[in-house]
């Protein structure tokens, strides 16, 4: 089966600087896909190049089998039925809610353009407001309008650039599902640009996390945090810290919290340095541990407290405990590590 | 994020090319006057420069202290204190912008000389005859400064408005809270805070003053304009009068430098994040009758006053004068001004557009250097424009002579080619400012948007811009309609023979002592002065602080 979406090794520059690098990956029909990273990592000019207005320089885009872009070749915005919708939303300040969301309708009958319209602003919730202007709505209903005109022309893919990073954070969650189901309703694919994991693990079934133009991994969720590929994904995706270590005999790895069972690490002989990533919640508090570690550092999150914890040798680890372990500062406490997923990599 | 190509096209070679033709008046003027000295320039030096250094310095700064006098006070009160008619003076105190300097200097003239209505009703009055009384002459240095800053004033009052309307309300309320009256709240706070500001009013009234030429010249100021008209036409010496143009120009320019310093200070002297401004302070007793003089003076002279007395002459003379040469010359005055405003608007959409869709360095110090023309007085520009245009001519006639024996005559510089050229040199600056604040509101995403759902490059341009761009072009239109209508010392220089303008028949009229004969042309310029004036306080009824409104 040819894949919805399919990006295969695509380089996007603005000479002499290559900000996109050999990328690929595709995506299945009504998949929600989201391209997560830190600021300038390439995650926008990487869906501009889907939305066709930045050309590539090598590789090709293809969406449902045909293709939309390939070096020397850039099929114009206009032709590819993509929706879009931006960071600053860009609404057309001249025109009305109803008429923003009927600015792709160009060429439908009138009947059915009226209808259309009416739909949609009945599906963002919004039909009281038709005839308002956008600067005498609110930001949140800004979003929706921008949404149902992205929608009306029943684009084959939605890509959306950071487009709730102006609202507050309940606001945000409540939109991102609500977009997320609507998606799925109309069969929509979606493509959202993010660099906030929650606002990605919320929205998207599949996400890419990008550094410096290079898509390291494009994974769901639950692999992004349990499996991740390289050093930089085990970082940027969720928290915690990398515990030194050796490699010892068959699969073991040697810490100074002990030895750990592990997967061997491909190419690694018994002695090579390492690195385990020990995340929160992989640190058991203990008090019959004969494992003991001072506490730093404790932020109360209700339910739980986090401890940042210092080992003997200076190095740090964050323990999740239950809120009724509470611990002064300087306190030593026991600790169990219980790591389901052992996260390594070659050190060095 | 935009594709940065490197290298010329089409659009950076056109914004370059047409942004160096209006820069081309400037750039003679400066080489000219780089030529080495001639006989008539020894005799300047030696004789009148500095006659006119002295009295265009003196001039500039008594406009300079006048303007900051009338404007200051008045902003000061309009914006944060409320007493009887401060809605209406917030505006009001911007009508004298309608009248240009040498319309106020004709009328008070008419007012004010030994036949007017005034002397005439002192003399009526008190049984006084000629020895007996002494009364101040309006035609004098003094009396141009009093004129000019009667004027100009509103330029200092917008600025400084919009300086203490964005003060911050923190730092008033914290200096209150230290004990700190009113007075004091103005001279030690306030005040200094909008220092730059009023710098920057005062810079742009100051260039105003400079390139003035039909009050100093009604007035028989010696000056730099008149100085340059005097060597242009008297002595017949280009090259002098070049000279002199650029003498000029390096004080405008010291001004230039000057304004836009202060305002880069600016910006940086209001830090604090905007707040809503508490209610205004209510004046109370006699403080509040004094606010209201305070607004009414200059409204009184700036505007009611002239304009009365203009409409008194003009509807006397009216039977008399308009006849059909009026009609004939108000259509001609107002369709030159408008075909002028239209080729200014495409020249600014052409630049403006060039800079959107090529932002390269290169296009745009070209376009900021052809947007230095507003400050150049015309009376320069109109020098800059005549001297290439004349060697073409010269080149061409001379070449037709020898090889098809013929004379081909002036081809350029006796024609309306000219005066067009001259007209976009030193207007264009305004038309472009407009231009270019609407396209800053059609942001780049919007564009996308537009693409995205289907529009065409073309159905962009239709559906998006023209829409959104419509007020701002219709008021680029509006501003330079005005300015040609009103434009005085270049016309005089680069028109065709026989040609006239409004402007030009009022001057006219005026120097051959017909004042009460001009008023109706003069009345139908000030007419027209009154449409900008309505732009700008709808925008001060919007409370935007009037930055933009200005240069």
């Amino acid at each position: 089966m040819t894949p919805f979406l399919d990006l295969a090794a695509i380089d996007v520059a603005y000479p002499p600087k290559r900000v996109v690098e050999n990328v690929s990956f595709k995506m299945n029909s009504a998949a929600i896909g989201c391209l997560l990273g830190p600021s300038g990592c390439g995650k926008t000019t990487l869906l501009r190049a889907i939305a066709g207005f930045e050309p590539i320089q090598s590789g090709s885009i293809r969406l449902e089998g045909t293709e939309l872009s390939r070096p020397g070749w850039t099929l114009p915005p206009e032709q590819r039925r993509i929706g879009m919708m931006f960071q600053d939303l860009a609404l057309f300040p001249h025109l009305t809610v109803a008429d923003n969301v009927a600015f792709g309708l160009r060429g439908w009958k009138a009947d059915e353009r009226r209808a259309r319209v009416r739909d949609l602003l009945r599906l963002v919730g919004l039909d009281e407001y038709a005839r308002r202007y956008p600067h005498q709505i609110s930001g949140g209903q800004q979003q929706r309008v921008a949404l149902a005109r992205a929608l009306a022309p029943r684009p084959r893919l939605l890509l959306l650039d950071e487009p709730f990073s102006s609202l507050d954070v309940a606001l945000r969650e409540d939109l991102a599902h609500e977009i997320r189901a609507i998606l799925l309703r109309e069969g929509i694919g979606g493509l959202l640009v993010s660099h906030d994991q929650f606002e990605a693990f919320a929205f998207a079934d599949q996400i890419g996390v990008l550094d410096q133009g290079r898509l390291l991994q494009w994974d769901n969720a639950y692999n992004l945090y349990h499996r991740p590929a390289d050093h930089f994904v085990a970082d940027f995706i969720g928290q915690g810290v990398f515990l030194p270590g050796q490699m010892g005999e068959g699969s073991r790895v040697c810490t100074e919290l002990g030895d750990i069972d592990g997967i061997p690490l491909a190419g690694c002989e018994p002695g090579d340095p390492v690195e385990v990533l020990v995340r929160p919640d992989d640190v058991t508090h203990d008090d019959a541990s004969p494992l003991a570690a001072e506490v730093v550092e404790r932020a109360f999150r209700g339910a739980e407290f986090l401890y940042t914890l210092k080992l003997p040798s200076g190095a740090r680890l964050l323990c999740l405990a239950p809120s009724h372990h509470n611990h002064r500062l300087g306190e030593r406490i026991g600790i169990r590590l219980e790591i389901d997923h052992l996260v390594m990599f070659r050190r060095g | 994020m935009r594709a940065q190509w490197v290298g010329l096209d089409r659009w950076v070679l056109l914004v370059v090319g047409v942004s160096l033709l209006l820069a081309l008046p400037v750039l003679t003027v400066f080489v000219t006057a780089l030529q080495p000295a001639g006989a008539v320039w020894r005799h300047l030096a030696d004789t009148v420069l500095a006659d006119y250094v002295r009295n265009s310095l003196l001039l500039m700064l008594g406009v300079g202290v006048g303007t900051l006098l009338i404007g200051v006070p008045a902003a000061w009160l309009t914006s944060i204190h409320e007493f009887p008619g401060r809605r209406l003076f917030e505006w009001m105190l911007l009508l004298p912008m309608a009248i240009p300097a040498y319309i106020i200097a004709y009328t008070y003239t008419g007012l004010l000389d030994f036949a007017g209505p005034v002397q005439t009703a002192l003399r009526e009055s008190f049984h006084w005859s000629r020895q007996d009384y002494w009364f101040p002459e309006i035609r004098s240095l003094p009396g141009a400064v009093l004129m000019l800053a009667l004027v100009l004033y509103p330029y200092v009052y917008l600025l400084a408005r919009a300086a203490f309307l964005e003060q911050s309300v923190a730092v008033l309320e914290v200096s209150r809270s230290l004990g700190a009256g009113p007075w004091r709240r103005f001279h030690a706070v306030s005040l200094p805070m909008a220092r730059p500001a009023l710098i920057a009013g005062v810079s742009l009234v100051q260039m105003e003053a400079l390139a003035d030429y039909g009050t100093v010249q009604y007035f028989g100021v010696s000056t730099f304009t008149t100085g340059i008209f005097r060597v242009w036409y008297g002595m017949n010496d280009s090259i002098a009068a070049a000279q002199l143009a650029g003498l000029l120009l390096l004080f405008v320019f010291a001004l230039l430098v000057f304004e836009r310093f202060s305002r880069r200070l600016a910006r940086f002297h209001h830090t604090g994040n905007r707040q809503f401004r508490p209610a205004r302070l209510a004046l109370r007793g006699r403080w509040r009758w004094l606010a209201t003089l305070a607004c009414l003076l200059p409204l009184l002279f700036g505007f009611l006053l002239p304009a009365g007395q203009l409409a008194i002459w003009a509807f006397r003379t009216a039977p008399r004068m308009m006849d059909g040469r009026f009609w004939h010359l108000l259509s001609h005055s107002l369709s030159l001004a408008l075909g002028a405003a239209l080729l200014i608007l495409a020249l600014a959409l052409l630049l403006g557009y060039g800079q959107r869709l090529r932002p390269r360095p290169l296009a745009r110090a070209a376009v900021r250097g052809a947007g230095l023309g507003y400050a150049v007085p015309g009376t320069v520009v109109a020098i800059g424009v005549m001297l290439p245009l004349a060697a073409i001519d010269r080149g061409v006639d001379g070449w037709a002579r020898q090889w098809l024996g013929l004379s081909t005559g002036l081809l350029l510089s006796g024609t309306v080619m000219a005066l067009l050229f001259a007209y976009c040199t030193r207007f264009l600056p305004v038309a472009l400012h407009s231009v270019e604040a609407g396209l800053a509101r059609i942001r780049p995403s919007m564009d996308d948007a537009a693409r995205a759902l289907g529009a065409t490059p073309r159905a962009v341009l239709w559906r998006v811009h023209i829409p959104m761009l419509r007020g701002s072009l219709l008021t680029a239109v509006l501003l330079v309609f005005v300015d040609v209508l009103k434009e005085l010392p270049a016309t005089l220089i680069l028109r065709p023979f026989n040609f006239n303008t409004l402007a030009v028949r009022t001057y006219e009229l005026a120097s051959d002592e017909r004042l009460a004969d001009s008023a109706s042309f003069a009345l139908a310029v000030v007419l027209a002065g009154i449409g900008p004036v309505i732009l700008l306080s709808r925008a001060i009824g919007r409370s935007r602080p009037g930055y933009d409104a200005v240069s």
